[in-house]
C-alpha cells in the first residue's frame, strides 16, 4: 500500500511575523513541517507499518523546503519529491495542487494524507483542488483512518459530530488533531535523512495562478482594555457584569 | 452589477445563522441575490431568506451531508444558470465545497474573509494568515469569484426579496466518499462557530470536576463552551471543544476566558472576538493584551459571585 504525503514547509507556530512593506520578512524565521502535515505523516508511516509499501513526502516550493523533507526522511518517509517552482506562493492553491498532480502523473498511490490545513495559509484548498483535478475523494478532518485492499473507512470531525465515511481508493484524507501523536525522529532516522536523495523536479506554475495578493497587513490593534478593580473578587464580578451591561451592552 | 449566489445551509429545516450572513453579504455587494440551500428540511428556509434579500431560493434536499453531491449541486446551478460571484460561509460545509465547486468551474477560491467588498467587478477579502499573526488582501484573477466568509464577522441585514423557490436535485448515488455513520456530540448549546458568546476553560480550572463551573457560566449567558488545548489534552472536556490554531476558530461577540494563559496558538482562534473578557490570577498573563476587561484574581473566587451577579441582571 504506497502512500502519498504533501509536506507544506511553514514558519514554526512560535515564529513572531512581521509585515515590512505589504510583505511578510522572513528574517528570523524558523520554518518547520506544518503542523497537521506532521499528523498526515505519522499516518502514512503507521500504514506502512501495518501493512508495507513505502510512505513519499511531497513537497512543492522554493530550494529551502527540502529542509522539511529532510525532516521527513528523519521521521520515516522513504522517498521525497521536490517540485520546485518558481516565485512559490503559500496561497496559490491552484498552482500548488496542478503542481503536485503533474509530480505524480503515473504513480500508483492509494492513499494521499495531507493536513487539514496549511498553518500559513490557514486555507485548506489545495487537498480538494487536487481531489477534483484527479477525481479522487476529499475526506476532511480525520481522527480515525483504516484502510483495506479496496476501500478506506475513516472517521471525521464533522459539524456537531464524528461522521465515519467510507471511501473508493484512491482517496485523499486530510489530517485533524488528534488523529495520532506524531513521533520524534530517531537518531538514527536523523542521521539517514541527510543521505537520502531528494527526487528533484520542475514545475512551471505561473499561468496556473488564480490569485492576486494586493498586500500583507499587521493584525488590527486591539483597543487598549481595562484591569477591573474592587475590593474582592465579588465585587470585581459586579463590576464586570455592570461593565458588560452598561459600557459594551453585550449582555 | 453581479450575479450574486449565496450559498447556504439548512438542518431539519432550521436555517443556519450564516446563511443569513451570506445572503446578507451578497446583498450588500451587489444588486440581485439568488440563494441555494442544501440540507434537510431545506424549502423551510426560503421565505427566511427572503428576509435579506433572496430573489430566487434553490433547495435541495439530501441527507445525510455529502460534499461531492453538495459541490456538484452548486456546480451544476451555476452553470445552467450564470453566476459572477459565489459566496459561502467557511462552516464545516463550506470549506468541505468552496474549493471542489472553485475547481469543477476552472476557477480559483478565497476564503475566510473577515472583510469583504467590491472593487470594479471584483471582489476583494481580507483575511487572517499565520493562524491571526498577520492579515492579507486578496483578490481573484478568474472568473467567477468563489469565496467563502468568516462565520459570526460579517452584519445580517434585511432586505425584501422575492423568495421564489425552485427545487434542484442532490444526488450522492455516483459519490467516491459516503457518510455511512454519524455520532452527534456536544449536546443542545449553541453550535461553537455560530454563538454570540462564548466562555472557555484552561488549565487553571485544575481538573475535570471544575468544567462545570465553565459550562453554568456559559448556560446563564446561553452562550456556547469552548476550552483549550491543555484542557482537551487533559480529558477534561470533549476535544470537540478546543478552541485555537489546531481546534476551532470562533468570532463570538463576546469571549469569557476563564483560566487562560493567553498561548499564541489559542489566541489564533479567537483572537477576531469583538470583546474579550479574561480572568486569571497572573497579572502578567498575555491574555490580558487582548481583554476588553480583565479581572486579576482566583477564578474560584470570581466566578461564583460572578453567576450570581448574571442571575440578578438577567432575572434568571
Ligand atoms: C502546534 C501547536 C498547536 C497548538 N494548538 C492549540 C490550540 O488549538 N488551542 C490551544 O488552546 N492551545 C494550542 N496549543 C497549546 C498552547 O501552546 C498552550 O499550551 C495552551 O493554549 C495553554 O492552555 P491554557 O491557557 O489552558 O494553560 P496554561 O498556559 O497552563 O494557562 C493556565 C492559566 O491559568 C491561570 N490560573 C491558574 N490557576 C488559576 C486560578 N485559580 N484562577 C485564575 N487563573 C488561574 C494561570 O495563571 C495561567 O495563566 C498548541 C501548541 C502547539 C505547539
Ligand atoms: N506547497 C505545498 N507542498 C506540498 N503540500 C502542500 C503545499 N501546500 C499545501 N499542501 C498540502 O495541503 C494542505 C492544506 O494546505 P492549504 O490548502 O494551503 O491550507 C497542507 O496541510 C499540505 O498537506
Amino acid at each position: 500500500m504506497n502512500t502519498l504525503v504533501l509536506i507544506k514547509q511553514v514558519p514554526d507556530t512560535e515564529a513572531k511575523i512581521n509585515v515590512v512593506g505589504g510583505k511578510i520578512s522572513e528574517a528570523g524565521i524558523k520554518w518547520t513541517i506544518s503542523p497537521y502535515d506532521e499528523i498526515a505523516l505519522e499516518e502514512a508511516i503507521r500504514i506502512k507499518e501495518k501493512s508495507g509499501g513505502t510512505v513519499t513526502a511531497i513537497a512543492v516550493g522554493d530550494d529551502s523546503v527540502q529542509n522539511a523533507l529532510r525532516s521527513a526522511f528523519a521521521m520515516g518517509a522513504d522517498i521525497a519529491i521536490h517540485v520546485k517552482v518558481e516565485n512559490y506562493q503559500m496561497l496559490d492553491s491552484f498552482g500548488i495542487a496542478k503542481a503536485i498532480a503533474s509530480a505524480i502523473e503515473g504513480a500508483d498511490y492509494k492513499v494521499i494524507l495531507a493536513g487539514r490545513q496549511g498553518a500559513d495559509s490557514d486555507n485548506g484548498q489545495v487537498p480538494y483542488i487536487l481531489g477534483t483535478l484527479k477525481g479522487w475523494p476529499v475526506v476532511p478532518f480525520a481522527k480515525k483512518v483504516e484502510v483495506s485492499a479496496d476501500k478506506a473507512t475513516i472517521v471525521c470531525e464533522a459539524e456537531g459530530g464524528e461522521a465515519t465515511y467510507e471511501a473508493s481508493l484512491p482517496v485523499i484524507i486530510t489530517a485533524n488533531a488528534g488523529l495520532n501523536e506524531p513521533r520524534y525522529p530517531s537518531l538514527k532516522g536523523i542521521m539517514a535523512s541527510k543521505k537520502k536523495p531528494i527526487e528533484s523536479k520542475t514545475a512551471d506554475i505561473s499561468a496556473e495562478t488564480k490569485i492576486e495578493v494586493l498586500g500583507f497587513e499587521p493584525p488590527p490593534a486591539r483597543p487598549a482594555g481595562r484591569i477591573i478593580d474592587g475590593a474582592d473578587a465579588a465585587e470585581k464580578a459586579r463590576a464586570l457584569v455592570k461593565a458588560l451591561r452598561e459600557e459594551i451592552k453585550v449582555i | 452589477m453581479p450575479k450574486i449566489l449565496a450559498v447556504g445551509e439548512i438542518s431539519n429545516g432550521v436555517l443556519k445563522k450564516a446563511s443569513r450572513e451570506t445572503t446578507s453579504v451578497g446583498k450588500r455587494l451587489g444588486g440581485a441575490v439568488d440563494a441555494i440551500l442544501l440540507g434537510s428540511g431545506a424549502s423551510a428556509g426560503v421565505a427566511e431568506l427572503a428576509k435579506h434579500g433572496a430573489d430566487t431560493v434553490y433547495v435541495g434536499e439530501i441527507s445525510p451531508y455529502n460534499g461531492e453531491a453538495y459541490a456538484k449541486a452548486v456546480v451544476d446551478v451555476v452553470k445552467s444558470k450564470g453566476y459572477d460571484i459565489i459566496i459561502l460561509p467557511h462552516s464545516w460545509i463550506g470549506r468541505d465545497i468552496s474549493a471542489r465547486i472553485a475547481t469543477a468551474l476552472n476557477t480559483g477560491v478565497i476564503s475566510d474573509a473577515t472583510e469583504i467588498s467590491l472593487e470594479g467587478d471584483r471582489v476583494k477579502i481580507r483575511k487572517p494568515v499565520y493562524s491571526g499573526k498577520a492579515f492579507v488582501n486578496l483578490k481573484l484573477k478568474t472568473s467567477p469569484q468563489v469565496v467563502t466568509i468568516r462565520p459570526n464577522a460579517h452584519p445580517i441585514s434585511e432586505a425584501a426579496g422575492a423568495g421564489k423557490a425552485e427545487t434542484i436535485t442532490v444526488d450522492a448515488s455516483s459519490a467516491k466518499a459516503k457518510e455511512v455513520k454519524f455520532e452527534a456530540k456536544g449536546g443542545t448549546r449553541v453550535p461553537l462557530t455560530e454563538a454570540d458568546i462564548v466562555v472557555s476553560g484552561g488549565r487553571g480550572i485544575k481538573g475535570p470536576e471544575n468544567f462545570p463551573l465553565i459550562e453554568q457560566l456559559a448556560d446563564l449567558l446561553g452562550a456556547g463552551v469552548g476550552a483549550t488545548r491543555a484542557v482537551v489534552d487533559a480529558g477534561w472536556c470533549d476535544h470537540t471543544l478546543q478552541i485555537g490554531q489546531t481546534g476551532l476558530t470562533v468570532s463570538p461577540t463576546l469571549y469569557i476566558a476563564v483560566g487562560i494563559s493567553g498561548a499564541i496558538q489559542h489566541m489564533a482562534g479567537m483572537g477576531s472576538s469583538k470583546y474579550i473578557v479574561a480572568i486569571n490570577k497572573d497579572p502578567d498573563a498575555p491574555i490580558f493584551k487582548v481583554a476588553t476587561y480583565g479581572i486579576v484574581d482566583d477564578l474560584f473566587q470570581v466566578v461564583p459571585p460572578l453567576k450570581e451577579e448574571l442571575k440578578a441582571a438577567l432575572g434568571r
